[in-house]
């Protein structure tokens, strides 16, 4: 087990480093000069050309990406050109709230997801069945940021019940301890604060959570359906369990290992999805900041985010492989 | 022997069929009727919209949806332009970029995949790599990063689309093909002398026909919110363009003053996607079962 998480961990260097070649050459091949855009049409050459060398834009194309690469390994991504601070700084005090953002999704979309799926498995074609399919085919066909800007005007405009942006009222909070809000908060039993957070994160979290609300669910029902035909289902109602029983410990259980590898691979789409969901909310996450930093060319916070995003997903897979082995003990590497 | 597993295994899936018939008819009819809607309405698209989508009108700005058979029937926007128009133009970019991605990357993900899983060795690792490292990108950024470097514009766009979503046709063609090319009718025609080329091309691809039309259509259902993403983050087509994505980024704006303005754009995306989503699973459910799992996340 633990040999072979080494060698996935091996196999991933090189992924990592064709990445990050390709995101710099990306970068590279983009039409406009960064200098120009950051110090305005009203610039003189001599001007230009300090400022390109202060960045390091002047050096051949291979010595900017070992430099980069060398510094990247050490986890230094420069200095963004926007904030004039280290990249790896800006982007750590906006990762609490996209992780935040995104562990709310999980919860609002696992909670209503996998009993609706179990539920609907069990009982094919019964009401509830055809209840679940539509909202597992609903929840997959809806645009996350189209559900965003519909919940604002609803919930926020229409129904004025909860605030339509940011990630909590200005002088609420306490001091920051974690960047997590809601850690922080009920660390200092600062109740107001606590539900201020979740008032805010409500709609961010469910625009982002919806589709895969609609995969887990699909996944679950056809995971649930599949286990319900084994032997041992037939076992377990042979020597008298209650169906409750049946399902939620023998059926429900099983069924687990693909919602697992479907939780994992849907992380990417959630990281993702973050980008826009964040934009529309003006959630002050890592997804809302790669946007910023697309609009002003700040190419080192731009290659910082993606591939912070990038080694995210990563991690998460060989996570995902790992907890797959805890689940399924018939799993061995 | 031989010809009673095969009656078995044909009554077996008549007998699939059979209890399928009722589902999957009210999912194809659903989601064909949708999709023919939208193809329709994308082609005939100038000759269906009662005014030009970009004419501003700026007597009639903000104009609520005023109902059937009336001028501005679903409202006008903050610079006077029809959203009805606009909305029926915006299907026509959204079918333009949907097929194209499509194809292209049904045409790269097959070939690389059939070739992957029939030549093996050093040309299978090769493939096999690119696909780990475009696969290592979420979904989505790696679209976001091309657009934002390379610039807004119809071609970039469909090329950041297909950037990954050749993937699934990739390994699940290459897999099927590696059983494939075990098979007998592979090594008869290896024995009539057919060429390498001729094999992947003649007796392989053809095989997989069924099985790419599903990922097709589930990468169809994708690339439409994907254009529809970009485009409402300001890196899809250029903003002269009317579609459905840009619609809803001009609309965030004024969403306290009209809801209609992100109402039916959205509304557009969600009820496409969901026919191709129906149309999609209907497919899956009577060529393929076997992609239960593999094709609906993608």
């Amino acid at each position: 087990m633990s040999a072979y998480l080494i060698r996935r961990l091996a196999g991933t260097v090189p992924v990592l480093l064709l990445i990050s070649l390709l995101v710099f050459l990306l970068i590279h091949a983009a039409p406009g000069d960064p200098t120009l855009l950051l110090l305005g049409e009203e610039t003189n050459a001599a001007e230009v050309a300090r400022a390109k060398e202060r960045w390091g834009l002047d050096r051949p194309l291979y010595v900017q990406y070992l430099k980069f690469l060398a510094a990247a390994a050490a986890g230094d991504f420069g200095k963004s050109f926007k904030y004039a601070e280290p990249v790896i700084g800006v982007i750590k005090t906006r990762l609490p709230a996209t992780i935040e953002l995104a562990i709310f999704s999980i919860i609002i979309a696992t909670l209503l997801a996998i009993p609706l799926g179990v539920w609907a498995g069990s009982r094919p074609n019964s009401w509830i069945d055809n209840l679940g399919t539509t909202c597992g085919l609903f929840g997959i066909s809806m645009p996350s940021f189209w559900l965003a800007i519909m919940l604002i005007l609803l919930l926020a405009g229409a129904l004025n019940i909860l605030p339509t942006s940011g990630r909590s009222t200005y002088g609420v909070a306490g001091p920051e301890r974690t960047g997590f809000y809601l850690f922080d908060s009920l660390m200092q039993k600062n109740w107001p604060a606590v539900w201020d957070m979740l008032t805010h994160v409500f709609m961010p979290a469910l625009a982002l959570g919806v589709n895969m609300l609609g995969i887990l669910m699909r996944v679950t029902r056809s995971a649930v359906l599949e286990v319900m035909n084994e032997e041992y289902v037939v076992t377990a109602r042979a020597k008298g369990l209650a169906e409750k029983n049946v399902v939620w410990r023998h059926v429900a259980s099983n069924a687990l290992i693909p919602v697992i590898t479907v939780v994992g691979l849907e992380l990417g789409t959630l990281l993702s999805g973050s980008i826009i969901v964040e934009t529309v909310f003006a959630w002050p996450g890592s997804g809302s900041l790669l946007i910023t930093a697309l609009n002003a060319r700040d190419y080192p916070l731009v290659t910082g985010v993606v591939m912070t995003y990038t080694m995210a997903f990563v991690a998460i897979n060989l996570i995902i492989d790992g907890l797959y082995a805890i689940v399924d003990p018939r799993i061995r590497y | 022997m031989q010809s009673l597993t095969l009656e078995s295994a044909t009554e077996r899936n008549a007998g699939r069929l059979a209890r399928l018939v009722p589902r999957l008819h009210v999912k194809a009819f659903t989601g064909g009727t949708i999709v023919a809607i939208f193809v329709l309405v994308g082609i005939l698209g100038p000759l269906l919209a009662p005014h030009d989508p970009n004419k501003q009108q700026l007597t009639a700005m903000m104009k609520p949806p005023q109902g059937v058979g009336a001028v501005h029937a679903l409202g006008t926007d903050n610079l006077g332009r029809d959203i009805l128009s606009r909305v029926i133009h915006g299907s026509r970019v959204s079918l333009l970029v949907a097929f194209a991605v499509v194809f292209v990357s049904g045409f790269i993900g097959i070939t690389l995949g059939a070739v992957s899983g029939y030549f093996g060795g050093k040309v299978d690792f090769t493939i096999q790599k690119l696909v780990e490292v475009v696969w290592a990108f979420p979904p989505l950024l790696l679209g976001i990063t091309i657009m934002a470097f390379l610039g807004q514009g119809l071609f970039n766009l469909i090329l950041a689309l297909v950037s990954q979503r050749w993937i699934p046709y990739c390994r699940v063609v290459r897999g099927q093909t590696l059983s494939l090319r075990e098979r007998d009718f592979i090594l008869a025609a290896r024995c009539l002398g057919a060429g390498k080329r001729q094999i992947i091309w003649r007796h392989i691809i053809p095989n997989l026909i069924q099985t790419s039309l599903v990922i097709g259509t589930f990468a169809m259902a994708s690339s439409i919110i994907a254009e529809a993403s970009l485009s409402f983050l300001g890196v899809g087509v250029p903003p002269e363009i009317p579609t459905w994505g840009t619609m809803l980024a001009d609309a965030r704006i004024y969403i306290s003053t009209a809801w209609w303005l992100p109402l039916f754009p959205g509304l557009c995306i969600f009820v496409t996607v969901l026919g191709i989503n129906l149309l999609g699973d209907a497919l899956r459910d009577l060529l393929d079962p076997r992609l239960k799992r593999t094709a609906s996340g993608i």
